[in-house]
């Protein structure tokens, strides 16, 4: 034997999966509710789409070259911002707006607190909580599917808005909430796509149930015995249209569950979820927002570190006495 | 139902490269090397000079410290040199170099045991002269393991056949081939503790091996099925598994009422009174991508582990790591020059494929390694505090209970070695309280 052996500390052998395999797999479990966003809201729900992924890589790129560091674009962490950011915006959005938010998403939100892994809130999701202060009216004109983007697309009241009694209109049926058809934001339009995608992300174990489970249960829960139905619908029916509508499903599986902002332990994860449960019940029903799952989310974000810190297990054979 | 433990992770197991293939005996090297220190333990003296004629069986090393056990040749010839050599722990240890003359003389004074008459004292003293070890990989001195305080009950003796390690099958093969000899190890150290039952501990992945340990017909040897899944093999996971008590930490499975003792172990005790031979070889799992004819070989002590892989058919490319032990928490050796020791008990030449760590990219803080923790600690939270050297969070975040399987390593997606760090660490925290 000729040349050298590497030495190194066990063990010696490796997973495949990496930082960039786990982010494309997001991505492609992200897809079916893109298509279904492009689909009911036509081309421009693409440009949207395109716009702030290619505005978050390049905000990551050029960041990291004028500050020096190691280019980071290919772990495609920048890209699974960009797409999130896109799906949780109104197909009308100004593009410049789009640029605006990715920028704040990636360079203030995630480079400046030391990049991946180092942020403390969800950056696509800060991003839109920035961009629906600056820009408030921009950031909630939505329109109803098939109706095009144009100066003459009718504004169109959000399910959330017509439950919660500020807007006149129709609201849509369960089914339609269901598979899709209903004004919102880019990402929220089919429950039915969302679940799917998460569903990838549970058999290839990138995510885990408990965030989800406990937030979308919680919510329910809440809804089900505490929600102010004015509609004259029954509760069930009540509770299930505030399930499948607004950003609650899109939020719950693949925003609540960023890694980087969630509690890497067990019982930290469900209080984590059932946090974010009672946030987005509280806004939803006493809040003057119709939607609440952004802010629930972000500030559960914070609380993070705080749950994380109270929830660390207890080692194996810690709990007998020697 | 199959038991376990909580966490851990089913590691791919590469077991059909060796497991159906018969175990071989191979010849001696023209030299065998020796070191000094084959286990955990203190350092032996030799007992020969160099020019001595030795046999197979003939002690060539022993101590009077308690933690030791005699070290025997394993061929016969000249002890030609007595020196300073590689060792596969990763450093160098003194050796006795014995030049092999092929005729395999044994010593005349080795003669079975009776077990039966023998008190536990006089049981002990034969595993200790047999130069008995854990064969696992850890060398714990068995006679040591075997005497346990007074004030400690022993309910369950253990036989580790869960062999969790990827490519090891050694275990297996023992089990399948001679059966008869590892119950007749863990029946001699049941009559040590007056035991009417004793289990053997095996993952589901061999049923061939639970079947011929059942042909034997023994009613006082249970077999506990694990579920596959690494570390299955690991001390404190296999009495959970196998007794549901967890081992307090910083306490001993006995602490509990278990020994566990190793397949290989066990094998070598039913010899030491069956044909009162000593340790003088045992079996090694010669594997990995570089190796030609991956295969089960029986291995007299000493012998390059050059010359091992050449009985294995050679290397069919060169090897990126050559693995003293199993993949997760063997040692990776600098050159094939070192000989076996009393716990090597597998040899793998892996390819850059195979063993490849690339760039680090940062925590993404996914939990993962908190999931599968074996120990149930937060590895990422230790690596970076060992990193920032802070070592009074480490230990508030229990880093002395980490039993560096190295399942966080394994998995990490960010390629951060968790288990790297751990490891400095905790070196600092003993020597810390050695200085102290």
């Amino acid at each position: 034997m000729e040349q050298k052996l590497t030495v190194s500390s066990s063990p010696h052998i490796k997973l495949q999966e990496d930082t960039a395999s786990i982010m494309l797999d997001v991505i492609i479990a992200l897809i079916p509710a893109t298509a279904a966003g492009i689909y009911y809201f036509g081309m421009r729900a693409l440009a949207v789409i395109l716009t702030s992924v290619a505005a978050c890589m390049l905000s990551e790129y050029t960041y990291e070259k004028i500050t020096g560091k190691p280019i980071t674009t290919r772990d495609l962490s920048a890209v699974v911002t960009g797409l999130l950011l896109s799906l949780n915006l109104p197909v009308t959005i100004p593009l410049w707006i789009t640029v605006i938010g990715a920028a704040f998403a990636i360079i203030i939100v995630k480079q400046l607190y030391g990049g991946l892994g180092k942020n403390f809130m969800n950056p696509a999701l800060a991003a839109r909580c920035f961009m629906l202060i600056a820009w408030a009216g921009s950031m909630t004109n939505f329109v109803q599917p098939f109706m095009g983007y144009g100066a003459d697309a009718v504004s169109s009241a959000t399910p959330l808005a017509v439950l919660k009694g500020t807007s006149e209109g129709t609201l849509p049926t369960l089914l339609t909430a269901f598979l899709g058809g209903k004004p919102g934001c880019i990402g929220e339009v089919s429950g039915l796509m969302l679940i799917i995608g998460f569903l990838y992300l549970l058999v290839k174990r990138v995510a885990d149930w408990k965030i989800p489970v406990c937030y979308i249960a919680t919510f329910a829960v809440l809804t089900y015995l505490f929600g102010n139905n004015t509609t004259g619908m029954s509760r069930e029916y009540f509770t299930a249209m505030h399930i499948l509508t607004g950003g609650l499903l899109l939020g719950a599986f693949f925003m609540a569950t960023d890694y980087v902002t969630s509690p890497a332990t067990a019982s930290g994860r469900v209080i984590f979820g059932i946090g974010c449960g009672l946030l987005t019940f509280a806004i939803r029903r006493f809040g003057s927002y119709p939607e609440g799952v952004s802010f629930s989310i972000i500030l559960m974000n914070v609380a993070s570190p705080l749950i994380e810190r109270y929830t660390v297990p207890k080692p194996f054979g810690k709990a007998v006495k020697p | 139902m199959l038991r376990t433990f909580k966490g851990g992770l089913h590691v791919p197991d590469h077991k059909s490269d060796t497991n159906k293939i018969p175990t071989r005996k191979i010849d001696g090297a023209p030299v065998h090397i020796f070191p000094l220190h084959q286990h955990i333990g203190a350092m032996l003296d030799p007992k020969v000079k160099v020019g001595d004629y030795v046999r197979v069986g003939t002690v060539l090393a022993d101590s009077d410290a308690y933690l030791t056990v005699p070290l025997h040749s394993s061929v016969s010839g000249t002890v030609t040199e007595i020196k300073p050599y590689f060792h596969p722990s990763g450093t160098e240890a003194m050796a006795i170099f014995v030049e092999n003359d092929f005729k395999y003389e044994t010593v005349t004074t080795l003669n079975p045991k009776r077990v039966d008459t023998m008190s536990p004292e006089e049981i002990v003293r034969v595993i200790r002269d047999a130069g008995i070890v854990g064969m696992g990989g850890a060398g714990f001195p068995t006679h040591a393991k075997l005497s346990p305080p007074k004030d400690k009950k022993v309910t369950h003796l253990i036989i580790n056949a869960a062999e969790c390690e990827p490519y090891l099958t050694s275990d297996h093969r023992r089990l399948l081939e001679t059966p008869e000899k590892v119950v007749a190890g863990l029946r001699i150290c049941m009559r040590l503790f007056g035991l009417d039952k004793g289990y053997i501990g095996i993952e589901a992945n061999k049923p061939d091996a639970v079947e011929a340990i059942k042909s034997l017909n023994d009613s006082k040897i249970e077999i506990v099925e694990l579920k596959t899944k690494y570390p299955q093999g690991s001390e404190k996971q296999l009495i959970k598994a196998v007794t549901g008590k967890s081992v307090p930490s910083g306490g001993l499975p006995v602490d509990v009422g278990a020994i566990v003792i190793n397949v290989d172990t066990a094998y070598e005790i039913s010899g030491a009174f069956e044909e009162g031979m000593p340790v003088v070889s045992r079996i090694i799992t010669v594997a990995g991508d570089c190796i030609k004819e991956p295969c089960n070989l029986e291995v007299r002590m000493g012998t390059p582990f050059e010359f091992v892989i050449n009985a294995a058919g050679g290397y069919t490319s060169q090897p990126k790591k050559l693995v003293n032990g199993g993949p997760m928490m063997g040692i990776a050796q600098f050159t094939d020059k070192v000989p076996t020791v009393k716990t090597t008990s597998a040899i793998l030449a892996l390819s850059e494929s195979a063993s490849v760590y690339d760039e680090d990219s940062p925590c993404i803080h996914c939990g993962k390694c908190v999931t599968h923790c074996p120990m149930r600690l937060m590895p990422f939270k230790l690596a970076r505090y060992a990193s920032e050297d802070d070592l009074e969070m480490c230990q508030k975040y229990h880093i002395m209970d980490c039993i560096e399987c190295g399942l966080c390593s394994y998995l990490c997606p960010g390629r951060q070695g968790p288990v790297q760090n751990i490891r400095m660490a905790k070196q600092k925290i003993i020597e810390n309280r050695r200085k102290k």
